[in-house]
C-alpha cells in the first residue's frame, strides 16, 4: 500500500518537474499553433504512448471487418490530442485499445515503456487505474452512490488508505468545482456535473493520460465548452489528454489534432482538406 | 431389571445383591424401592408424593443433584433420616421457604433434607407438574424398604462395567438369577437400557436423516434461488461492472464484491430462517408443554450452512462477472 501512495505523489510531481512540458505549453493556443506546436512537442517531451501497426478485426459469421487497419500513433507527455472522424469510423475501437479494455488484433502498442501485449489481466488493471482516467460520453456514474463515493471507487483499487483518499476526493472535486456538490448523487446533478465528477473520478489517481471519449456528446454547446475550459486548465498543468470526437468544433480545443477515417490515422494538417 | 420372585421368595435379599455384584462386567448394583406416601411440612400434609429408594451408588451414575448432596454409604443403614427433594415438592410444599437443611415429616420420621434434585426435561415432568402430584422424594433405599413393609428388592439397577459388553452382563446376570430362583420361571425380567437406547438412536437416526434430507433439498433449491438472483444481478450489472473494470478493478475484486453479495444475501435468509424456526419452536413448546429449549449450536449450524451456500452458489456468478470483458461490459446499455 505505501508503494501505491508513493506513485501516485512520483506521478503527480512529474509533469511540473518536468520544465520542456510544462512552460512550453502554456502561451501557445488556437488553431493556428496548433500544428507548429505539435511538431515542437514531439521532438521535446517525453514519449509516453507508441502504436505501430495497430489492426482491429471483428469476425461476424463468415465476414471480417477490418475496423482499424493499421495506425502509427505516437504521443508525448503534456500534449492535448483530439482522435477526429466520422461516426463508425473506428474512434471507439481506438479509444478502448488505448484504454487497455480491448486487445488489437495485431499491432505494437507500448505504454509508459510497457509493451501492453505482454501485461497479465491483473497487470492490466492496475495500467487501467493508474495510467488511464476514463472519461465516457454517457459519464458512466454510478448512479446509486454520490459524487464523492464515485470518485473514490478508483483509489480504492488504488489500495489509498481512508484518510488519504478522503482528502484525494475533495481536492479533485474542488479542481472540477464541484466543492458544494460532493455529497449529491448523480441524478441530482446537470449533465455538466456529472461529467465534472466523472472528469475528477478520471485525475484522481493521477494517471498519465487523461483518455475521454465523446466527452461533450451528452452535453449541449455551452455546458461543452465549459468541460472543454476545464480540458484546457487541465493540459496547462501538465495533463497529457487524449480526447474522441466526431466534432470539429470540439476538436479544434485540441493542440494536436489526428483524423480516423475508414480505419486509417492521419496527422490532422494532411486531411484539412479532405 | 424387575424381580417380581416366585410364590416362595419374594424379590431379592441383601445377600442376593451380594451375589449380582459379584457378576462379571458389572460396576454397581443399584435397588430401586419406590413407593406412594404421604409428607407433612409445617403441619400441612401433602398426600401425593412418590417416594423412591436409592442407593448411594446410584447417584454415581446418574447426575441428579442440583445443590446439596448425594446419599453416600454411611446413610444406607437404614438410619440415617435424609431425603432430597424435587422442584415440583418445592413448589407446591416449600415454596418460598429454606429448603437445604429444613426437616419434613414422611412416615413417622423426621427427615432432614440434604439435596435438590435437578429438573428433568422430559415431556413427563411438565405433564404431571400440572395435575395432583405434589413431587417426588428420595430416601435411602432401605429406609423405603421399612416405610414399604417390603420383604424383598424388586426392582435392580445394575450399571455395566465400562469394557464389559451389555448382552454377555445380561447373560450371566439372568445365570446368577436363575441361581438365586431355582430357575423357575417368570421370576424376573430384565430390561437392557443399551438394547432400548440403540432402537431409540436408530429411530433418532432415521428421523435425522428424514430432516436432513429435506434440509438438504430446501438448501438445494435455496442455492439455486441464490445463484439464479446473482446470475440476474451481474447481467443487469454488466455495465456497471465494466465500468469498475475500467476504473482499474482486478477480476479477483470483482468477483469478492459478487460473492460477498451472495453471502449477505444467503445469510440474510439464514437469519430469517433462525427467527422463523425458534419461533414456532417456541410456540410449539408452549403448546405441547415441553421446556423451550434454545441451542446456540443449532443456530450457528444453520448460519454456517446458509453462508456455505451463499458461497459455493454465489461462486459461479461473481466469476463469470469477474471475466466479463470490460467493453462488452461498457458497451450493454
Ligand atoms: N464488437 C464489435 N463487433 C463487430 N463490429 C464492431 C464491434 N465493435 C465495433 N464494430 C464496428 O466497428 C466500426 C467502428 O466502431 P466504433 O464504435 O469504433 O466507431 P466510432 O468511430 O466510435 O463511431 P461513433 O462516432 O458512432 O461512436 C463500426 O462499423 C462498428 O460496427
Ligand atoms: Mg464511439
Amino acid at each position: 500500500m505505501a508503494d501505491n501512495q508513493a506513485e501516485i505523489k512520483e506521478n503527480s510531481a512529474a509533469p511540473a518537474a518536468d520544465p520542456g512540458a510544462g512552460e512550453r505549453i502554456l502561451p501557445i493556443r488556437g488553431d493556428d499553433g496548433k500544428r507548429a506546436d505539435h511538431e515542437a512537442d514531439s521532438d521535446t517531451g517525453e514519449r509516453i504512448l507508441s502504436m505501430r501497426g495497430i489492426t482491429k478485426d471483428y469476425v461476424m459469421g463468415s465476414e471480417v471487418s477490418h475496423v482499424l487497419k493499421g495506425i502509427d500513433l505516437d504521443v508525448n507527455r503534456g500534449e492535448f490530442l483530439a482522435v477526429l472522424g466520422p461516426s463508425g469510423s473506428g474512434k471507439s475501437t481506438l479509444m478502448n485499445i488505448i484504454g487497455c479494455l480491448d486487445v488489437p488484433t495485431a499491432g505494437e502498442y507500448w505504454l509508459s515503456g510497457r509493451r501492453i501485449a505482454d501485461q497479465s489481466e491483473k497487470q492490466l488493471a492496475r495500467i487501467r487505474n493508474r495510467e488511464i482516467g476514463f472519461v465516457f460520453q454517457a459519464f458512466q456514474l454510478l448512479q446509486k452512490q454520490s459524487a464523492r463515493e464515485n470518485v473514490e471507487l478508483p483509489l480504492i483499487y488504488a489500495g489509498m488508505p481512508e484518510r488519504q483518499r478522503k482528502e484525494r476526493v475533495e481536492e479533485m472535486l474542488e479542481r472540477v468545482g464541484l466543492a458544494d456538490k460532493m455529497d449529491y448523487l448523480p441524478n441530482q446533478l446537470s449533465g455538466g456535473q456529472q461529467q465534472r465528477v466523472a472528469i475528477a473520478r478520471a485525475i484522481s489517481t493521477n494517471p498519465t493520460i487523461l483518455l475521454a471519449d465523446e466527452p461533450t456528446g451528452a452535453l449541449d454547446q455551452t455546458t461543452g465548452h465549459q468541460v472543454m475550459d476545464l480540458f484546457h486548465d487541465l493540459n496547462e498543468e501538465g495533463r497529457t489528454i487524449i480526447m474522441i470526437t466526431h466534432d470539429r468544433h470540439i476538436a479544434a480545443h485540441a493542440r494536436r489534432i489526428v483524423r480516423i477515417l475508414d480505419g486509417n490515422l492521419l496527422e490532422g494538417g494532411e486531411l484539412e482538406d479532405a | 431389571m424387575s424381580i417380581p420372585g416366585t410364590a416362595l421368595k419374594t424379590g431379592l435379599t441383601e445377600r442376593d445383591l451380594d451375589t449380582l455384584r459379584g457378576v462379571e462386567g458389572t460396576a454397581g448394583v443399584s435397588p430401586q424401592v419406590s413407593l406412594m406416601s404421604a409428607a407433612e411440612v409445617d403441619g400441612e400434609v401433602y398426600k401425593k408424593i412418590s417416594i423412591d429408594g436409592e442407593s448411594a451408588i446410584y447417584f454415581l451414575n446418574n447426575d441428579v443433584i442440583e445443590s446439596g448432596r448425594p446419599f453416600g454409604a454411611a446413610d444406607m443403614g437404614g438410619e440415617a433420616h435424609v431425603c432430597i427433594v424435587d422442584h415440583t415438592f418445592i413448589r407446591k410444599a416449600m415454596w418460598g421457604k429454606k429448603v437445604l437443611g429444613s426437616t419434613i415429616r414422611l412416615g413417622g420420621y423426621e427427615y432432614q433434607i440434604v439435596g435438590i434434585q435437578k429438573d428433568s426435561d422430559s415431556m413427563l415432568n411438565a405433564y404431571t407438574d400440572t395435575s395432583s402430584y405434589d413431587g417426588t422424594i428420595m430416601i435411602p433405599y432401605t429406609n423405603a424398604m421399612n416405610m414399604s413393609g417390603a420383604s424383598g428388592i424388586t426392582s435392580v439397577e445394575v450399571y455395566i462395567a465400562k469394557d464389559a459388553s451389555s448382552g454377555t452382563v445380561e447373560k450371566n446376570l439372568r445365570k446368577a438369577l436363575n441361581g438365586i430362583f431355582n430357575d423357575a420361571d417368570n421370576a424376573f425380567s430384565i430390561f437392557n437400557m443399551e438394547s432400548l437406547m440403540k432402537s431409540i438412536n436408530t429411530t433418532k437416526a432415521m428421523m435425522q436423516a428424514m430432516l436432513g434430507g429435506i434440509a438438504s433439498i430446501a438448501l438445494l433449491v435455496g442455492g439455486i434461488g441464490i445463484m439464479n438472483m446473482m446470475l440476474v444481478s451481474v447481467s443487469e450489472r454488466t455495465k456497471e461492472i465494466g465500468l469498475r473494470k475500467a476504473l482499474g478493478a482486478e477480476p479477483a475484486r470483482i468477483q469478492t464484491l459478487f460473492l460477498f453479495e451472495a453471502v449477505t444475501l444467503s445469510v440474510f435468509g439464514g437469519l430469517i430462517g433462525v427467527g422463523i424456526g425458534e419461533l414456532i419452536a417456541a410456540i410449539g413448546s408452549v403448546a405441547l408443554k415441553i421446556k423451550f429449549s434454545f441451542s446456540p449450536g443449532a443456530v450457528l449450524l444453520g448460519l454456517g450452512f446458509s453462508l456455505g451456500v451463499g458461497i459455493v452458489f454465489g461462486w459461479a456468478p461473481a466469476r463469470r462477472a469477474s471475466r466479463l470483458n470490460p467493453i462488452d461490459a461498457l458497451r450493454s446499455e
